[in-house]
């Protein structure tokens, strides 16, 4: 899911589309989350010249879970065990298991050396940067 | 400058027409697997966010209910542009098979799953019934 320039400026051309696209989605993938595609939930949040983006991963310990930062797009991979029992009787399975991978593209390029991850309880949080480089410069305007 | 949030959520919101909550959050519906072994029950629950002091767990009779209170996971200073799930509380209700030894309940807590077992009590095992021979 890409995140467009277009809201930025206050006027979105394809908000229909992708809402659209979206309920479509929606109505073909079933419901729940556990299909590869929207495993796991994340929310982006915008700061100024930051970006954090947490995801909710419960049961996931951070060596299931591996971040890849490629210019401005961050990719979450990892997996899911599940947890056998050594014998019973299932009586409730609500869970889903296995592995995932989805990429977010951010907003703007990330400085990977000012990138912090944290997870606590099952929610993984990472807090991305932008470069240095890519901020706007300010440009003075000489006087003539 | 106003920004657009497109949200996704698929989580089951709790039961509309039950009494309103003294905090204005939504609740989730955690979801749960259920195994019954021998000797236990054990209920798996998913609740990210929520730290283990926030976990209320009460057996009454047969009913067990779950609650998780999320602490506030939302990182400050910045503004939301895309969210996929809500924060949100936890409830769960259930009403169990067999009656339990609550005094042996466990429950642990963590990376957000909570892991609850609940040993049956002793009444309530199978007993094999021996033939005496006759």
């Amino acid at each position: 899911m890409a995140l467009s320039d277009f809201p930025r400026m206050g006027f979105d051309p394809f908000a229909e589309m992708r809402r659209m696209q979206s309920e479509m989605n929606r109505l073909f993938s079933g419901t729940g989350f556990g299909t590869a595609r929207d495993f796991p939930p994340i929310n982006i949040w915008l700061g100024d010249n930051s970006v954090v983006v947490t995801a909710e991963l419960p049961g996931v310990t951070r060596d299931d879970v591996t971040l890849n930062l490629q210019d401005d797009v961050l990719t979450l991979e990892g997996k899911r065990e599940p947890h056998q029992p050594e014998d019973g009787n299932w009586q409730r399975r609500e869970r889903s298991y296995g592995s995932f991978s989805r990429a977010v593209q951010l907003p703007f390029r990330i400085d990977p050396d000012r990138v912090q991850a944290r997870f606590n309880n099952g929610l993984l949080e990472v807090e991305l940067e932008r470069l240095e480089a890519d901020r706007p410069k300010k440009i003075e305007i000489r006087a003539p | 400058m106003a920004q657009e949030v497109r949200t996704t959520d698929q989580r089951t919101p709790a039961r509309t027409g039950t009494p309103d909550r003294t905090h204005d959050r939504p609740v989730f519906v955690p979801p749960a697997d259920i195994y019954e072994t021998r000797d236990n029950i054990v209920v798996v629950a998913e609740m990210p966010g929520v730290a283990p002091d926030g976990v209320d767990i009460t057996l009454e009779r047969r009913v067990l209910t779950i609650r998780g209170r999320n602490a506030g996971n939302e990182p400050t200073g910045y503004q939301r542009v895309y969210s996929e799930y809500a924060d949100g509380d936890y409830e769960r209700v259930f009403t169990l098979s067999e009656n339990i030894d609550r005094d042996r309940i466990e429950a642990t807590l963590k990376d957000g799953v909570l892991h609850l077992v609940l040993p049956k009590s002793e009444t309530a095992k199978p007993r094999k019934i021996e033939l005496k021979a006759s």
